[in-house]
């Protein structure tokens, strides 16, 4: 196996509020590799974000305590030095938003923002790394890049200022790309076109990818491994094949079978969970999902590990029910899928 | 379209613009087509699901129905009465029988109101019940769509957003309206807690006598929802159909690209499914393209008619409807797609939609 990019162990981030300590992030275990697409997927405030910006080091605060590591080159980032992280910023590890204006500045038109950071980081003249923006504003797909290149954000289509965000993340070739819902604001035929272009640049620089999502759909065809995660604890991974066709966790198969499908005839009432996710404040004892969950029983106030309990090695989840019971009561929610498979 | 006996709802040559203002004394100097000339109808006890990508004007139509919007021009017949010019008096018996309910489930309930005035707010205006009548009506209503009878008194950010859009829908069903225009209600839930508000929805329509207005961008929500499907582009309903013929059979080459870009969440129906991207962006509504307004960016784009000859809705299957010249010969693979490069809509002064 190829020597990881990132690797983060043990994962936690909590934080001290009013209402009392926020366990935003309790446990969370992957490794990611030079050229692949990990997918994050759960729903809001199951802690996607929080992990992803402590990834850059972006939580840190007074009121912030963080366990484990996050080992980047051989550096744990949780304990790097604030000039270390600057630099790996947009340069080593580049972030995409929601909100393409959470990273462009609207004062600024964008292709001088876009220059700027590539001479932030590499000794090129004005001239050359204007060139080099142009090219990239092509290459995410801008039309007419010589004149766009000159203007405001808000001069731009929402669409376009997402393009333009990723121009800004890819002008000094990012190692690791993290993509916290990049499409999530968008229409699917705008969706469609930049989920493409990330898989297209992963492909050509190489880099790696972080997808967070709360759509499976997003994840299913250019991830290669995915994590679930909810309040906080990743509690399923693996290949994505893997999730897709033998999920573990009663959550997971809540997640696949609440979505209405296009490709299959109409069904006549969708499967949805129950309730909703706990605060992360008051987090129930043991299995986490265990209120909501329809299968729990006596051993789910036990706290479940993530680890392997299936044939293949590195699918891992949290669950406490037997493999032959997962199987069978599965079917009751994702029932559709066995009947295909 | 033909008239229908059941319709409670018709809609004829609707349009809905916005003047533009520019500059110091802000003169007008061109009109948003938010809708531009559109005609429908609803069958009593129908859904029917509006579809487009942002800004093709679904909510203004929703907006112009429930006539919290003046239309420009054009009629609104709702159960038999003209109603798109009247005024806000005459409109006020009406206001009963249409209710919204609203994306986002934060914005839309006063926050310093709590749970059981939110509801019962509607009655009273209407003077409908005494107070110990309204407070049972709303105990019953919390029941009916999910919550629980002590939640009467709380205040709404003590609720999760899925459990904020039941109160919406309570509210909404408190004057036993007939017909409800949802905009986009589950687009800002995650998906477990949309399907549990879908069921919901499904579930209230039968025993409330409900018609529903369905406006949504996500395909697949639409189709579990509705009966019959709008697909709008640009101010205009490119397509009509009933709701599974849609999918089995799109029509409209807008329809087909849209459809197509709809990730599937199982890795071998993505691996195999091709996404038609369509070159260039919306074109602005502003200045919206002459005769076929898709023409800028249809990959079937033809040198003749296209251009010049505003393609009506024809009738080209059961209740199915399409505004394309050439949608005959585009399903028979009588015409070749193009591998375009894409024909730029001209620059505009880009329109932001109010919050909503
Ligand atoms: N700075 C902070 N202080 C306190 N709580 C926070 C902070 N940032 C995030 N949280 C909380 O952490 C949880 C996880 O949030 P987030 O990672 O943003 O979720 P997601 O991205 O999965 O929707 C949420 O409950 C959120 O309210
Ligand atoms: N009050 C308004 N004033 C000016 N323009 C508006 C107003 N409301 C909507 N628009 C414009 O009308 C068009 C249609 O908007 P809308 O009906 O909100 O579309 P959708 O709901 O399909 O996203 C957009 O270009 C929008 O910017
Ligand atoms: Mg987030
Ligand atoms: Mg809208």
């Amino acid at each position: 196996m190829p020597e990881p990019l990132l690797e983060v162990k043990g994962l936690k981030v909590r934080f001290a509020t009013e209402d009392g300590l926020v366990r935003a992030v309790d446990g969370v275990d992957f490794e990611l590799e030079r050229g692949k697409v990990l997918g994050i997927v759960g729903e809001s405030g199951s802690g996607k974000s929080v992990t992803a910006m402590t990834l850059l080091g972006l939580t840190r605060d007074q009121n912030a305590a963080f366990e484990g590591e996050v080992v980047y080159k051989g550096q744990d980032v949780l304990t790097m030095p604030e000039s270390r992280l600057r630099d790996i910023r947009g340069n080593e590890i580049a972030m995409i938003f929601q909100d393409p204006m959470t990273s462009l500045n609207p004062v600024y038109r964008v292709g001088q923002q876009i220059v700027e950071a590539i001479r932030a980081h590499e000794s090129v003249s004005k001239r050359q790394a204007r060139r080099r923006t142009i090219d990239l504003l092509k290459q995410v797909g801008i039309p007419s890049a010589e004149e766009r290149v000159d203007a405001f954000p808000h001069e731009l289509s929402g669409g376009m200022r997402q393009r333009a965000m990723i121009a800004l993340a890819l002008s000094c070739n990012p190692d690791i790309v993290i993509a916290d819902e990049p499409t999530t604001a968008l229409d699917v035929t705008i969706q469609a076109q930049i989920l493409a272009l990330l898989d297209k640049l992963r492909a050509e620089f190489d880099s790696a990818v972080i997808l967070i999502t709360h759509d499976l759909g997003v994840v299913a065809s250019i991830a290669h491994d995915i994590l679930v995660m909810y309040a906080g604890r990743v509690v399923e991974a693996g290949p994505k094949r893997e999730l897709f066709y033998d999920p573990q966790m009663p959550y997971s198969w809540g997640l696949l079978g609440s979505i209405p499908r296009l490709d299959r005839p109409k069904q006549e009432k969708l499967h949805s969970i129950t309730g909703s996710p706990p605060s992360l404040i008051n987090v129930p004892r043991g299995c986490t999902f265990r209120p909501r969950c329809p299968y729990a029983f006596d051993r789910c106030t036990e706290e479940p590990e993530l680890v392997n309990r299936v044939e293949v090695p590195d699918h891992l989840d949290r669950c406490w029910l037997s493999l032959d019971d997962k199987r069978r009561l599965r079917l009751e929610t994702i029932a559709a899928e066995a009947s295909i498979a | 379209m033909t008239e229908n006996d059941g319709a409670l709802l018709e809609i004829r040559q609707l349009k809905k613009w916005f003047p533009i203002h520019k500059g110091f004394m802000r003169r007008v100097s061109g009109h948003v087509h938010a809708v531009d000339d559109v005609s429908l109808s609803l069958a009593k006890g129908e859904t029917l699901g509006l579809v487009g990508e942002s800004g093709c004007g679904k909510s203004t139509l929703g907006r112009c129905v429930v006539r919290l919007l003046a239309p420009t021009s054009g009629e609104i017949v709702f159960d038999g009465q003209s109603i798109g010019q009247l005024r806000s008096r005459a409109l006020r018996p009406l206001r009963r029988q249409m209710q919204m309910i609203f994306q986002d489930p934060y914005a839309s309930l006063n926050p310093r109101k709590r749970v059981g005035t939110i509801i019962s707010d509607p009655m009273k205006i209407h003077g409908i019940g005494d107070r110990q009548e309204r407070k049972k009506k709303v105990e019953e209503l919390l029941e009916t769509v999910g919550l629980s009878p002590e939640h009467y008194n709380r205040f709404p950010h003590e609720f999760s957003g899925g459990q904020r859009q039941r109160i919406g829908v309570a509210r909404a069903l408190a004057l036993r309206p007939k017909l409800i225009v949802a905009d986009e209600p589950v687009s800002a839930l995650d998906v477990s807690i949309q399907a549990q508000v879908l069921n919901l929805l499904e579930s209230l329509q039968t025993g409330f006598d409900l018609t529903y207005m369905f406006i949504a961008h996500d395909l697949a929500v639409v189709r579990h929802i509705s009966d019959r499907i709008a697909v709008m582009y640009l101010g205009v309903i490119v397509e009509i159909s009933p709701a599974e013929a849609l999918y089995d059979n799109p029509l409209h080459p807008y329809t087909i690209s849209l459809l197509s870009a709809v990730p599937i969440p199982d890795p071998d129906v993505e691996a195999k499914r091709e996404t038609i991207l369509l070159p260039g962006e919306l074109p602005s509504p502003a200045n919206p393209p002459a005769a076929c307004r898709f023409h800028t960016r249809c990959p079937y784009v033809q040198p003749t008619r296209c251009t010049t000859e505003v393609p009506e809705l024809r009738k080209l299957g059961d209740g199915h409807f399409v505004a394309c010249h050439w949608a005959e010969k585009i399903k028979a693979g009588a015409i070749e797609p193009i591998e375009s490069t894409p024909i730029e809509p001209e620059r505009q002064d880009p329109v932001e939609a109010p919050s909503a």
